[in-house]
């Protein structure tokens, strides 16, 4: 091998040769599965479908705190209000939170009653892109209210060391 | 040894709505990310998070790979009687813990 090392031309060209088919090899293996291991807004609204079925849902009532800037996917606060007296004859009878562009369309999926006394929650997400975040609040008389956040993502979550 | 955080005022006027909070330290593994030998790592999550005031359910979540790692979540209830609050939160792999918290109401 060292007597290899004494022609440098050839040797460092073959290196070369060699190195690009490797990195190419590489680069397309890591696109591959990475497109397909997302999901996809049509995917969210399917997954919204399975809750809402055909009811529609109408944007109010709900809101969503998300920073609109994120750093680090990883743990992201997020927030949801729902405007609602939370009596016995009128409350949230649940709030489910979807995105477009993770593994999975679903976040969480949140089941409140009267004695909630208020439709506040708060809990930390993972997001693995810049994406639009949905929150859909299911009421007492069986209405659906939304509202939804488009957030930039700086450094992805989920994804992350992945298999290339 | 699974560690639970749970912050419950400990004294409440009647009919006062309460801020819970808790926090459970799990990795949350998604499913989707590679161990450092390139494989990927098996989901292993909390999937259900339940809450009950004196054995009656006033909160329940249904957790996704999309939580973030050590679950925390915030929410309200209306403080009514003196007794108990129980946490309970079950996962992947036959994950299961149980804490409480008391609750005086005046």
């Amino acid at each position: 091998m060292l007597e290899q090392g004494g022609l440098p031309h050839s040797t460092r060209r073959r290196f070369l040769v060699d190195a690009a088919w490797v990195a190419g090899g590489l680069a397309l293996v890591s696109v591959v599965p990475g497109g397909s291991a997302r999901a996809t807004p049509a995917m969210m609204q399917a997954a919204m479908k399975k809750v809402v079925g055909e009811a529609p849902v109408r944007k109010g009532k709900v809101t969503m705190d998300l920073p609109p800037l994120i750093e680090n996917g990883n743990a992201v606060s997020l927030t949801v209000a729902v405007e609602s007296p939370m009596t016995a004859e009128d409350y949230v009878k649940a709030i489910h939170v979807f995105n477009e562009k993770n593994p999975q369309p679903n976040v969480v999926s949140i089941q409140l009653g009267p004695r909630a006394g208020k439709a506040n929650i708060a809990t930390r997400i993972r997001l693995a892109d810049s994406q639009k975040v949905v929150a859909v609040a299911e009421m007492s008389d069986g209405s659906f209210w939304s509202d939804e956040v488009e957030v930039v993502v700086t450094l992805a979550a989920c994804l992350e060391g992945s298999v290339p | 040894m699974t560690r639970a955080l749970i912050n419950v005022p400990p004294k409440a006027k009647r009919g006062e709505v309460i801020e819970v909070k808790t926090l459970i330290s799990h990795e949350m593994e998604p499913g989707y990310r590679a161990d450092n030998t390139g494989k990927l790592k098996p989901r292993d999550i909390i999937t259900d998070f339940v809450c009950k005031y004196n054995g009656e359910e006033i909160f329940r979540a249904q957790l996704f790979p999309a939580i973030a790692a050590n679950p925390f979540f915030v929410f309200t209830t209306v403080a009514t009687e003196s007794g108990k609050l129980t946490f309970e939160w079950t996962g992947d792999n036959g994950f299961s813990a149980i804490e409480s918290a008391d609750i005086t109401v005046e």
